[in-house]
């Protein structure tokens, strides 16, 4: 699902001029807070003729290959931003040391005239959410009981991208193990939305979200269990895409709700995400859930009219009372912008839409009760020195988890014991099926359903004491 | 390099998975109290923890333990269940790719996946799917055709997700059973058990007590964790509740480890833990349809710990049953001590645990084919309850069939010797008599030695068919254990032909009664029991390749012909 795009307004903050030296301009929307005094992204992106933003992926691999500009200076630019954008925003809960490293080893590639052989991400920088292993980084998932946990291999998602070039340019912030959806779950600090500094990126990939719309990153991995990666992408104005289930290899993510984790890819276009998307999924050996479907493999971006008589639901319910008046006017643009480019849209009723965020809370917080079992101070993370076993894993697992944490476990717990099982768990595993039939029912007579992302813009930071997503 | 557990345990550097030391974990003195983790431990699905105790054996004669029994017979009647866990010997872990080998250097089997590392997922090794069908099989199940995991879950340092893979309501196969033949020395007999069912499941690791290895002293020394065995694929088989007697019971896990051995999905050895049996005993007065209070006993090394401490558990209760105690009789786990020859109280249960089990959503269902099945059940080996059914058809006594099927090595060797075209039983009381105990003094096992069959099947032929003595035989057949070689190479490189020339073997006793004048003085003069040494003389003269019964036969015509 793609997070709904800001309007066209708030994106003209970012410069869409290839020039560096125009400084952006400030948006009507940017509060004194906002980011817009600080340098202009490294690489800002040219328009496409329809309007949409092109793609930065893109425009790196060109500037690259023509000489136009080194995969070091696009580093050193990009980690100048970062410096000084970074103190306000705390994006990024750890930055690599070695990114110009990784930026000569693609200059000396060209130098040496391989530019061709180039992967597809090559010089692209990227933030990976914390919650997905680096070998060479520390991988917290925003919890103190993972304080400086560092693992042994990386995840798949980014050895692709690593493979394909992309340097990981740091580990971004998000709520404790990705429970949350303001970002300020975190164990170690909150997370700025770059369009206001007040307010939240959204979560739990805020980090991710908050990097890619400040420009300290091109692209960013983010997790999506309940709308951690199309939340944040709403609130901070940046594309969101989380994928199907099982599209992109889930090793190496730390689990939250297994059968709901999915990685997610976040970028300023559309495109970047779809190229992305590509260079990380497949099918993997070490993830059996895995999807083995054969992926696109090409994405048409130029056409007049490439969604012409596509057959478009817009969900009903998701635009009920509680959906702020914005959004729901954003959503009709979209729509009236949809029906240009040629779709058909209809209005879709999914009744049983209602029921899908309490069977969630049961299923990911029971999910959840048992994958942060293995975090009992034994064998790696936060450890509280006690006299015997069970002081052990009460303490360390007291001092190590977050609130929010804790209540999710205690929930997932209850809902598994003995005697509760069939009432909450068996019974959200029945609404689950439910949901998905009507889902299906509802694309059997769509090609694609929207719907907005989130039902508001960023909270402002202390607001939203209740999570609704993660 | 997990090694680890409470206080100080190590903390895993995973950068370095391999290696070979425990580690501490620098952080601190580590002492721990087992005392409070000996309760938690209780929920260890697959523990074996105490087995290390007490190696010592204790030989009681079974016909004493049976008399003991019988007594009991008259009044109250036994109901015995076993859970079995099956270490199973795929080359790798059941949901890593990691070898493991028992005896390993700690923490040296490990990688991410086994250690329960953030992040980590399983992938299901199909070779246990494989494993599982064909014990099912062996064992008449019904498989489903779709099964699932579970994660049964509890906290302990020896399990690192802090949740077991295992299978829960829908188990790979039901419904089965096992045929046995008791031996004789215990009455003989034959019986079949119900098996209730078989599902896969991952093993933990192990807790390493460093000390005196004790559980319950405060104790300045670290316990530490060895995961090595955490993932290790398991198959758990549940019998029905139709066992009676300790030998009944003892017998059933012999026979589990034949067919597991015979399928070679296990080693099936007890000592390693590749095979352990948790058995369950209540006991009722003849005549009452519902079942006693059960009592589950761990600790069960050999099959002969398992019918003693079921026998000495069976005695236990039915004393409390005949002294009106019978409500002393409480749910709880005993342990066997070996060296003092009883059951004794571990706990007490401490109400039904609950495991909190949910499908593991890491792992998609498992998927079975009829076509599948069907050719995993034609890979199957004759399996020990047909052959001895096929050797028993062949007229062999019941302790030739019992002897020759225990071993499929043995049974395997003495098939393709009598597929050579040898006499049955003759083979079945070569390889019983002279090679078992060759083998059991060398301390090998049949599949060392350089006698193949077709030799053993040659050496009865040519005995039977007067080439050789039996005796001259013997001494090919060492020949040919210790250092291979054909029966007719060895008979002509060593001129062992038999000697049946009567006109050869008249001269050699003429040459013998004329060379011992004065024994033949005392022969004839009434002395005959001479005759032997007359014979002696000439074997020995003959190199022992003379025919016995013609030697015979000519000395004693010798001997007694009138001058």
């Amino acid at each position: 699902m793609l997070s709904t795009l800001h309007s066209p307004r708030s994106l003209s903050r970012f410069p869409l001029h290839l020039t560096s030296s125009v400084k952006p301009r400030a948006a009507s929307a940017s509060s004194a807070s906002s980011l817009s005094d600080y340098p202009p992204p490294p690489l800002p992106a040219a328009q496409s003729p329809g309007g949409a933003p092109a793609s930065q992926i893109l425009t790196v691999r060109r500037s690259l290959l023509s000489g136009s500009v080194t995969a070091t200076q696009l580093a050193e630019s990009y980690l100048s931003r970062l410096r000084l954008t970074e103190p306000q925003l705390n994006s990024f809960i750890h930055v690599s040391d070695s990114v110009l490293k990784s930026a000569q080893e693609i200059d000396d590639k060209i130098a040496k005239g391989g530019g061709e052989a180039l992967g597809p991400l090559a010089g692209v920088m990227v933030g990976v959410k914390d919650n997905i292993c680096t070998a060479d980084m520390p991988s917290t998932g925003g919890s103190r009981i993972l304080e400086n946990y560092r693992p042994p291999f990386d995840a798949t998602a980014v050895k692709r991208l690593k493979e394909k070039g992309g340097i990981v340019v740091g580990k971004t912030n998000l709520d404790e193990f990705g429970m949350g959806s303001t970002t300020e779950g975190s164990g170690f600090q909150v997370t700025a939305n770059p369009w206001d500094l007040g307010r939240v990126p959204g979560g739990s990939s805020g980090g991710s979200a908050s990097a890619v719309s400040a420009r300290q990153c091109v692209v960013s991995l983010g997790s999506d269990t309940g709308g951690s990666v199309r939340q944040p992408a709403s609130f901070c104005g940046v594309v969101g895409l989380k994928p199907t289930y099982g599209r992109v290899s889930r090793f190496g993510l730390m689990a939250y709700a297994s059968s709901l984790d999915v990685i997610g890819c976040l970028g300023t276009s559309v495109a970047d995400v779809g190229i992305f998307l590509n260079a990380i999924s497949g099918h993997d050996k070490f993830d059996a859930t895995s999807s083995k479907q054969s992926l696109f493999t090409s994405i048409n971006l130029l056409e007049s009219k490439p969604l012409s008589g596509l057959k478009v639901g817009l969900i009903r319910e998701t635009l009920d009372d509680g959906v702020d008046s914005g959004v729901k006017s954003a959503i009709n643009a979209a729509v009236l912008h949809m029906q240009e480019l040629g779709c058909i849209v209809n209005e879709v009723s999914l009744p049983s839409f209602s029921l899908g965020l309490p069977a969630y809370y049961i299923l990911a917080s029971s999910e959840s009760s048992s994958n942060l079992s293995r975090y009992d101070g034994v064998r790696y993370g936060k450890q509280t020195v006690s006299d015997e076993l069970n002081a052990l894993y009460a303490n360390s697992r007291a001092s190590g988890f977050g609130p929010e944490v804790k209540m999710r476990i205690l929930m997932g717990t209850y809902a598994l014991s003995a005697g509760y099982y069939d009432a909450y768990y068996k019974r959200a595993q029945q609404v689950r099926t439910l949901i998905r039939e009507s889902f299906k029912t509802a694309l059997e007579t769509n090609d694609i359903l929207i719907s907005p992302a989130a039902p508001s813009v960023a909270y402002k930071m202390g607001m939203l004491v209740v999570s609704y997503y993660s | 390099m997990a090694s680890t557990l409470f206080r100080n345990v190590i903390q895993a550097q995973p950068l370095f998975l391999n290696s070979s030391a425990l580690l501490r974990r620098k952080n601190g003195v580590l002492y721990c109290t087992m005392k409070s983790t000996s309760h938690s431990h209780t929920q260890t699905a697959t523990e074996e923890k105490q087995q290390q105790k007490s190696p010592q054996k204790i030989k009681v004669p079974p016909q004493k333990q049976m008399k003991e029994v019988s007594k009991i017979g008259a009044d109250y009647e036994a109901v015995i269940g076993i859970e079995t866990h099956v270490q199973l010997s795929t080359l790798t872990k059941a949901f890593c790719s990691c070898p493991y080998s028992y005896g390993a250097q700690p923490n040296t089997c490990i990688c991410p996946v086994c250690m329960g590392l953030p992040g980590a997922l399983p992938v299901l090794n199909s070779k246990v799917i494989e494993c599982a069908v064909k014990l099912a099989l062996a064992l008449n199940c019904r498989l489903s055709f779709s099964s699932k995991f579970d994660r049964k879950q509890y906290f302990y340092p020896d399990l690192p997700k802090g949740y077991q893979i295992s299978q829960f309501d829908i188990p790979i196969a039901t419904g089965g059973s096992i045929d046995l033949d008791l031996p004789l020395e215990f009455g003989g007999g034959h019986r079949r058990f119900g098996i209730t069912r078989i599902h896969m499941e991952e093993d933990a690791g192990k807790l390493m007590h460093s000390g005196n290895g004790s559980y319950s002293q405060m104790s300045n020394h670290p316990s530490q964790v060895d995961l090595n065995r955490a993932g290790v694929p398991l198959l758990e088989i549940v019998s029905e509740p139709d066992m009676r007697t300790g030998i009944e019971a003892s017998e059933y896990a012999a026979e589990l480890q034949r067919v597991v051995r015979y399928l070679g999905v296990s080693n099936g050895n007890m000592q390693e833990g590749s095979l352990r049996c948790d058995v369950n005993v209540s006991v009722r007065p003849i005549g009452q349809a519902e079942f006693g209070t059960k009592v589950e006993i761990k600790n069960l090394n050999s099959f002969s710990a398992i019918n003693r401490a079921i026998d000495f558990e069976i005695s236990r209760q039915v004393n409390l049953h005949s002294q009106g105690q019978q409500d002393s009789i409480v749910q709880e786990t005993r342990l066997w001590e070996e060296g003092a020859q009883k059951t004794v109280t571990m706990r007490k249960k401490e109400g039904l645990a609950d495991y909190r089990y949910f499908p593991e959503p890491d792992l998609p269902e498992v998927v079975l084919t009829k076509a599948y099945m069907d050719s995993v059940g034609k890979s199957l080996p004759e399996l020990p309850e047909a052959k001895r059914r096929r050797y028993e058809e062949m007229g062999l006594s019941m302790q030739d069939v019992l002897f020759l099927a225990n071993d499929i090595a043995v049974a395997d060797f003495f098939d393709a010797t009598i597929q050579k075209g040898a006499d049955v039983k003759l083979a079945a009381n070569w390889i019983m008599g002279d090679i078992a105990a060759y083998l059991k003094n060398e301390k090998l096992s049949i599949n060392d030695i350089k006698l193949v069959p077709h030799e053993l099947a040659e050496l009865i032929a040519s005995i039977k068919s007067g080439t050789i003595s039996g005796k001259i035989g013997k001494e090919i057949l060492f020949e040919l254990l210790a250092k291979g070689g054909t029966v007719k190479g060895l008979i002509e490189e060593k001129d062992l032909v038999q000697i049946t020339d009567l006109v050869d073997i008249e001269k050699m006793v003429d040459k013998v009664i004329a060379e011992n004048p004065k024994q033949l003085e005392q022969y004839r003069s009434g002395k005959t029991k001479l005759q032997g040494y007359f014979a002696g003389q000439v074997m020995k003269a003959s190199k022992g390749k003379a025919n016995p019964g013609i030697l015979n036969k000519v000395l004693v015509e010798k001997l007694n012909a009138k001058v």
